[in-house]
This record gives C-alpha cells, structure tokens and sequence, in this order.
C-alpha cells in the first residue's frame, strides 16, 4: 500500500485547479452525494447530544446537582440518583479487563509465533465470538452459566471467610448473577476487539528491530520485551480503553446477568445494576420525570463513552502512524 | 559454498537453560490464553445447539407467539423471524449505499481534505456509541414524533451499521492502486465515472464482504429495538407503521422468564438467530474469497 501523498491525476499537470469549469454535472453530484454520506456520521453524532440532552433537561433543573450525584434513585419518590448505576457500570467494566492479558496474549501468538496459515483459522474463531449476540450471551448466563458459578462462589466465600479484605470482595452470593458474572460475560464479549486492536499495533512493529533483537541472540520473549513491547506499549493502552468503553456500555448481557438489584457494595458476588441495563429495564414503563432521569442517564453513558473513544482511537492512531512515518 | 573448516567455536543452538525455559513458559502461557477464549465459546455454542435443536421444527418457525405460560414444544417464533428480517433488511438497504458512499468521500474525495481525516476518525469513534445510546437517540427524535415502527427499528440499526460499513469499505479503497485510477483518468473519465466504474468494482469483493459483517452484527442488536419497535406478539408485515417484533428482543423477553417453555422457546430464537447471522458471516468469508483481489 502507498501512502506518500501523489498528485491528484484529476488536476492537470501544470494547472493550478481542477477541471471544474469543464466537470460535468453529473461528476459534481456524485461528488456532493458523497460527501453528504460522509458529513451524516458528524451529523449524526452531533444530534444524538442535542436530543439527549433535551430530552434529560428537566432531569437536570428539576434534580439538581446534588440530586444527580446522589445514590438515591427512586421514582415512586422523584429521587433519581446516577451514582449507583455509574459504580455498577465502572466497576464491571474494571472487571472486565480481566480479558486484557488474554486478549494479548492471542494478539502475540497470532503476530509472533504461530504462521500465517493457522493465523488465519483463529482469527476466524475469535471473530465468531464478536458474531454471537449480546442477548445469546445473556441467556447463556443467565440460564447456564450463573447457576454454575454460584456454587463456585459459595465455596470461594466459605474459603476466605475471615480473611481481612478478600472475605469484604466474596462474601456469600445471594444468587449467580452479580457485578463479578457481568465482568466475566463482557470480557468475553471485548476479547475480539481488544485482540484484534492489539494484533493492528504489533503488526506496526518495524521487521528490522525484531531481526535485531534475534540477531543479538534473543530468544522470542526476549525479542518481545525489547523489541515488541516498547514499541506497542501505548497502542495497546489505547485497546485497551476501547475495550473499556464496549464493556460499559454493553446492555442486553449486563441487563440480564447483573442481578438487578441498585446497590453500592464492595462485595463482587453480590448483585448490583449498571446505566445501561437500568436503561434498558426500566424505560418501557417510565414517563416525565422518570423518563427524563434515564435519558440522562443514557448522557453520562454517552459522554463516558465518546470521551474514553476518543482518547483510545487517538492513542492506537498515534501508535500506527509512527510506523508509517519511521 | 565453501564451508570455512577454522571458524572460532560459536554455539549457535537455542539458548539454554533459565532463558530458553522462560520462552518456553511465555509461548504456553499464550496458547493457554487462546485456549481459556475457545472453551467458553464452545459452551455457548454447544448450549445453544443443545438445547435450541429440541425446541426448533418447522412449526416453531412459522408459528405465532404463544403465552408465556405454555409448555415447551407449543407456538413458534414465526413473526419474530419475519421482524428481524425486514428490519435488517430496511436498515441495511439504508445503511450500505450511504457507509459506500460516505468512505468514497473519505478515500476519493477528501485524501488532502481534513474533513475527510475528521469523518475518518469519528466514524471510529461512532462504532463505539453504545446500541442502547442509538435506540434512545431514535427514540427522541423518531418515536416521539411518529410512534413505534419496523422503520424507527430499521434507523436505529442503519446508525450501528454506519460507522462499520464506512471503515470497512474505506480500508478496502485503499486498496485499490492508483495506476488503476490513473490509467482511467488518462482515458478522459470524470472522476466520478472512474469511482464507480473502475475502483468500485475492483474493490466490490471486500465492501460486500464488511457490508455482510455489520448485517451480521446488527441482526443480532437487542437494545436499539427495545424502545423502537415496542415487542409485540403478533405478526406486522408492515415495516413502515405500527409496533412489530424482533427475534432479540423476544429472546430478552424470554430470558428473564421461570417458564420452561417460554426458556425453551428463547433458545429456539437464539439458534435461530445464530443461525441467521453464521450464514451472513459465511456468505462474506465466499465472497472475500471469490471476489477480492486485492488484499494486504
């Protein structure tokens, strides 16, 4: 692939400007069409926060500040509080990263060791799990999947009882759907895309440095902490933050296999509630206040996510164009 | 070649010892992790075929929604499936002519525009707006207005396929090489011409291929069509007005049910719905590989 800026072959040699005058209508309109289809993304983008936020005013005149980040949320009673959902939503996504080593882990043994021809079958099988649909990920655990980890945290309770800050994390499970099921189903759910984001930087690795290190007698774990990793390191921080903003805002899976229940508690095998799934639970019965209230919370969760995007994409870009510049 | 007999004594074997145990470590440590990705995935796979086989006949494919409450074995999931196929289609019918367009844009039009890096960058950063943020998004400016629809569905779903089809389609345009582009120019072409009839088709293979994917991906969306297209029941040929049905939201329905029919029946539509977005992702994997010519 080229990527040394030519010139445009459609501006003649010599000729400071396009063949406008002489372009036909036809050209013209296809030229705006496209780039229409391109500006609707920013358009898009910008209506989703015009009408979100609309739409969550009242939240916000009627709440207040305190009300917003309070823990009270109870609409029988006008109280609607994020905070809650905003600690569910933080810290199941946290727990999620425990996909992170895993998903790197497969990124360099697709980049690193294994060769092209099996490269590509795993790849095909990490995409199948980026194929299953979030709700299918859902009812495997919440049918499957939690019921079978209940008996695993009711022995792991039993196990450190009385151990000073363990027995505080794992204490006796009310049920198998808890902040610690939702963290396992959502690193499931973000291994293809960290993997695929970290298999991108490492791909970026000049050959040169690798032949280096190996020249030098490295062996490949030492190829990959002196040449690999160094060079990567910040690409793979920036999939790492895309993963964390598809962990959060995750739905259907977190809805169903979160527990439900609004609580601020550092026990992880107890059941809590995330912004996203409250949204989805409790917006078909909600109206005025009430509605406004998950609206909002559908803000913060837009914020959160655009920010931590935004700042991912702009670290794993950096990271890809060193390489094209080196 | 002559092999020189007095060279000095170099070991040129595997290092030895701790060092060489340690790669050793490191390189089951990564297949380890491959490993701990595919067992979960198999079990997924194997409950669903499992335990959606015994529910799935072809009653249960053209049959209605029946109460919760009925056993298993009884009612399909026909409107369901008759849903979930128009409402992708429409969104796709939407979403793939303007992803196509848009990265024509982004890889013709603008390479020394930077509002075309700009659009590049949040289209990525569009792929990463949560499903649920989208739905509400129609749900304030469609829903509100117009009341629930296949159609407010099928927008919901065209925004979630958008950015996904654009980079797709744009890494495949990059493809193409430009003595292509420049032989046609040199033929008198417009520039528009040249697009659609020279580079478009070099690179049709890969767009349909991406195009298919995030088809894929969108069927199988729960959260956009919560607040779009209200879940109902009964069959709505109609994608255009009136509240319809999907297969994802019936499976979210059933999931939270004691009901061992109703459980029975969500994972019919679950196997269903794999089945439906696994040959999507098949017919892509045939046409990258018939079509595509060229790749990286």
């Amino acid at each position: 692939m080229s990527t040394v800026t030519k010139a445009d072959p459609a501006i003649p040699a010599g000729s400071a400007s396009p063949l406008a005058h002489r372009r036909p209508l036809g050209d013209r309109g296809f030229q705006i069409l496209a780039a229409a289809a391109g500006l609707l993304v920013l358009v898009i983008l910008v209506l989703i926060a015009v009408s979100i936020t609309q739409q969550a005013s009242s939240w916000f005149s009627t709440a207040g500040l305190k009300g917003i980040f309070s823990t009270q949320w109870n609409p029988g009673s006008n109280q609607f509080g994020a905070m809650t959902y905003v600690y569910g939503t933080v810290i199941t996504a946290v727990l999620a990263l425990m996909a992170v080593p895993v998903s790197v882990g497969i990124a360099l043994l697709l980049t690193e060791v294994v060769p092209y021809r099996w490269s590509r079958p795993i790849v095909y099988v990490i995409d199948l799990l980026a194929v299953i649909p979030s709700v299918v990920w859902g009812l495997w655990g919440i049918l499957v999947f939690a019921p079978w980890l209940q008996h695993i945290y009711t022995s792991v309770a039993s196990g450190v009882n009385g151990i000073p800050v363990l027995d505080s994390l794992f204490g006796q499970p009310v049920s198998g759907a808890s902040f610690f099921t939702a963290g396992i189903i959502l690193a499931f759910m973000i291994t293809p895309i960290v993997t695929s984001l970290s298999r991108e930087v490492f791909a970026t690795v000049p050959a040169i440095d690798k032949e280096g290190a190996y020249a030098l007698g490295a062996t490949r774990l030492e190829m990959i902490r002196g040449a690999v990793w160094p060079h990567s390191q910040g690409g793979v921080v920036g999939a790492i933050m895309l993963g964390l903003g598809r962990a959060m805002g995750e739905t259907i899976a977190a809805a169903l296999v979160i527990g439900s229940s609004a609580q601020v508690t550092s026990h992880l095998t107890d059941s809590g509630y995330s912004l996203p799934a409250v949204i989805a639970n409790q917006f078909g019965e909600a109206s005025g206040e009430f509605r406004a209230a998950l609206i909002g919370l559908a803000l913060f969760l837009f914020v959160i996510t655009i920010v931590i995007n935004l700042v991912g994409r702009g670290i794993v870009e950096r990271s890809a164009r060193r390489k094209r510049g080196a | 070649m002559a092999v020189a007999t007095e060279q000095p004594a170099v070991d040129l074997r595997e290092p030895a010892g701790w060092r060489r145990r340690k790669n050793q470590i490191a390189t089951v440590l990564m297949v380890l992790a491959l490993v701990l990705v595919i067992i979960p995935l198999g079990f997924v796979v194997y409950a669903v075929i499992a335990k959606g086989a015994s529910a799935i006949s072809w009653s249960f494919l053209t049959g209605q929604i029946p109460p919760n409450i009925l056993p298993p074995g009884q009612g399909g999931m026909g409107p369901a499936i008759v849903g979930t196929l128009e409402i992708t289609a429409l969104a796709a019918v939407m979403a793939v002519p303007l992803g196509v367009l848009g990265a024509i844009y982004i890889n013709e039009y603008g390479s020394k525009r930077p509002v075309a890096r700009v659009i590049e960058f949040m289209a990525d950063v569009m792929t990463g707006v949560p499903s649920i943020v989208m739905g509400l998004f129609i749900f304030t400016i469609w829903v509100l207005h117009f009341g629930y629809s296949g159609l407010a569905g099928a927008f919901a779903l065209g925004c979630l396929m958008l950015p996904v089809v654009i980079r797709s389609s744009d890494e495949m345009l990059k493809l193409v090489p430009d003595p292509l582009r420049e032989a046609s120019y040199a033929l008198g072409a417009t520039k528009a011409r040249v697009t659609v009839t020279v580079v478009l088709p070099a690179a049709i293979g890969g767009i349909v291929s991406g195009a298919l994917l995030a088809v894929a991906r969108a069927a199988g969306e729960t959260a956009p069509l919560l607040f779009t297209i209200l879940t109902v029941t009964s069959v709505n040929s109609n994608v255009f007005s009136g509240a319809n049905t999907a297969l994802s939201t019936q499976i979210f329905a059933n999931a939270s049910q004691v009901f061992p029919g109703a459980q029975s029946r969500g994972w019919g539509a679950a196997l269903t719905l794999i089945a439906i977005a696994f040959i999507l992702m098949i017919v892509a994997r045939t046409v990258t590989a018939r079509f595509t010519r060229y790749s990286r």
